[in-house]
């Protein structure tokens, strides 16, 4: 059973749909590289699908015991003040916000929890260190952490390299292969179309017509072909 | 100098000025982190107009204790602001400039019209600066602003770790199912308690000062919000604590000492920030 179905999906701002008839559905352990140009809408689908704008038509159908509050996330730009004061612990754990229920506090096992996927981005040395002192990559790492707090189903990942150096831009590619390999469900933007099609298991392309299917299916596409020789020219 | 404020210390008032004060002053710095980083602190501001525009409105209806009737209203109206300031940005900031520079002008035309005081200008210069007005609380004013201050403490403490995910991350707060609007509208009502009580202490126009400086001055030297927190608490305190004493000693008036106290502190912060690099 999918974890997330699209039907008939229809995404924009204020009733002017970007994106029209978006099908498409996620298995358990997929990797979803979603491709497509500037603008072409998928933040707009990622935050669509994230409950933080309602989608114009259609409906996003969540399977396999996923709650729409299962969902980890990792934002293209986050909207945080350069000069919010916090350390990466504190940040972290506010991934588990969702686990508090109707307590004030956030428990051991919630703190454990942090602590462990700080470690599991290597970041274990970092916990006590200021958020905004960090690199763009180390902060990167920081927030993948949290979206891993609020959930080990599936995480969405907007440009997760976006503004990274080739080194740090692998390691990073690296981590998200390794979740994918522990289980963990991917849907990730990408400007990046060899990485994408070197890693994925599914591709969905937005703008112009839409293309939803495995790798394999969108290396012979028209979309698929047209695409990735604009980009590798 | 001691002599002259044990003296003092044997009235009642200036006692429950002091610990009612270092109360409002304890929970007016709590929500100033949020507050500056949420961009909310001129929400803030033009609430602190509509105060003074319902403090006139009670004084010309002759409501007494008109906290009672000041408080709903600014609670009103920061539920409005809040609703009105979710849709477009600039419509929200304009609201505000017009409720709360209307607020202003028809506070004081109402004073001008109906008030019955000989000196007019003095009652206005004090429901703005506070000048004493914390040392001219009744008993029953001196519990409310008591308990209420104990709730806003008691609330920050229990959503901390909420208000600390709505305020470092709206988007992802609402993608867990962290019911953001529920909690931007407890940070809206909490300010509007917070600037009543506070009109208390330092009158309308420097109720801000009052909210921000002690957050502005802890973020110069801690690096967590915890550390922000408790740190804008504890000089919060300190400053109004120091600022009562200097004014009650001094004559001066209370608001202004106080907030030239928080002043003090937070170039001294900024210096000791510009020092450790
Ligand atoms: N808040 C908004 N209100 C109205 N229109 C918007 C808003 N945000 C984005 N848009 C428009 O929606 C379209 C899609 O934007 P979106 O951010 O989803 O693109 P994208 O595919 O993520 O692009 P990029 O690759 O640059 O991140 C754009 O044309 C943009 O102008
Ligand atoms: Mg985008």
């Amino acid at each position: 059973m999918p974890l997330i179905t699209c039907r008939d999906l229809a995404i924009g701002y204020e009733s002017h749909a970007i994106l029209e008839h978006i099908h498409f559905a996620v298995d358990p352990g997929d990797y979803l590289c979603v491709v497509g140009e500037n603008g072409s809408g998928k933040s707009t689908l990622m935050r669509t699908m994230l409950g933080l704008q309602r989608p114009l038509a259609g409906a996003i159908e969540f399977g396999d015991d996923l709650r729409q509050n299962e969902i980890g996330y990792l934002p293209q730009q986050t909207a945080i003040q350069r000069d919010f004061p916090a350390t990466v612990r504190e940040i972290v754990l506010s991934g588990c916000q969702a686990r508090l229920g109707r307590r004030a506090f956030y428990s051991r096992s919630d703190r454990a929890l942090a602590d462990a996927n700080l470690a599991r981005m290597g970041m274990a040395g970092f916990a006590g260190r200021c958020y905004r002192e960090l690199s763009g990559g180390q902060q990167q790492r920081v927030l993948l952490a949290r979206a891993l707090c609020a959930t080990g189903k599936l995480i969405l990942l907007d440009e997760p390299v976006s503004g990274l150096d080739p080194k740090v831009t692998a390691e990073m590619y690296a981590l998200i292969d390794g979740l994918n390999v522990d289980g963990v469900t991917i849907i990730m933007i990408s400007h990046d179309i060899d990485a994408a099609v070197r890693r994925a298991s599914h591709i969905l392309h937005i703008g112009g017509e839409v293309f939803f299917g495995t790798v394999d299916a969108y290396r012979q596409s028209p979309q698929g072909r047209r695409f990735m020789e604009e980009v590798s020219t | 100098m001691i002599e002259t404020f044990l003296q003092y210390w044997q009235f009642p008032f200036v006692r429950y000025a002091l610990a009612v004060g270092t109360l409002i002053a304890l929970c007016s710095s709590l929500l100033g982190v949020t507050l500056v980083l949420k961009r909310f602190s001129f929400i803030g501001d033009g609430l602190s107009h509509v105060a003074f525009g319902a403090t006139a409105i009670a004084g010309v209806l002759r409501i007494g204790g008109d906290m009672l009737f000041v408080m709903p209203v600014t609670v009103l109206c920061a539920i409005l602001l809040l609703r009105t300031g979710r849709g477009a940005k600039v419509k929200g900031d304009a609201a505000v400039a017009m409720v709360s520079v209307g607020a202003l002008a028809i506070g004081y035309l109402l004073l001008n019209l109906f008030s019955s005081s000989t000196n007019l200008s003095g009652d206005v210069c004090a429901t703005l600066f506070g000048s004493t007005s914390i040392l001219t609380l009744q008993q029953s004013e001196v519990w409310l602003c008591a308990g209420l201050s104990v709730a806003v403490v008691a609330l920050f403490i229990l959503f901390y770790n909420r208000l600390f995910a709505v305020t470092f991350d709206e988007d992802f707060a609402r993608a867990v199912g962290t019911g953001v609007e529920r909690y931007n509208l407890l940070i809206a009502v909490v300010v509007a308690v917070i600037i009543v009580l506070a009109m208390n202490l330092v009158g309308s126009l420097l109720i801000s000062a009052l909210i921000i400086f002690p957050a502005l001055s802890a973020m110069r030297l801690f690096r967590s919000f915890k550390g922000v927190t408790i740190c804008s608490a504890a000089l919060s305190v300190a400053c109004a604590l120091a600022g009562m004493l200097i004014a009650i000693v001094g004559g001066t008036p209370v608001g202004s000492t106080i907030v030239a106290v928080d002043i003090a502190a937070f170039i001294v912060c900024a210096a000791i920030e510009h020092f450790r690099k």
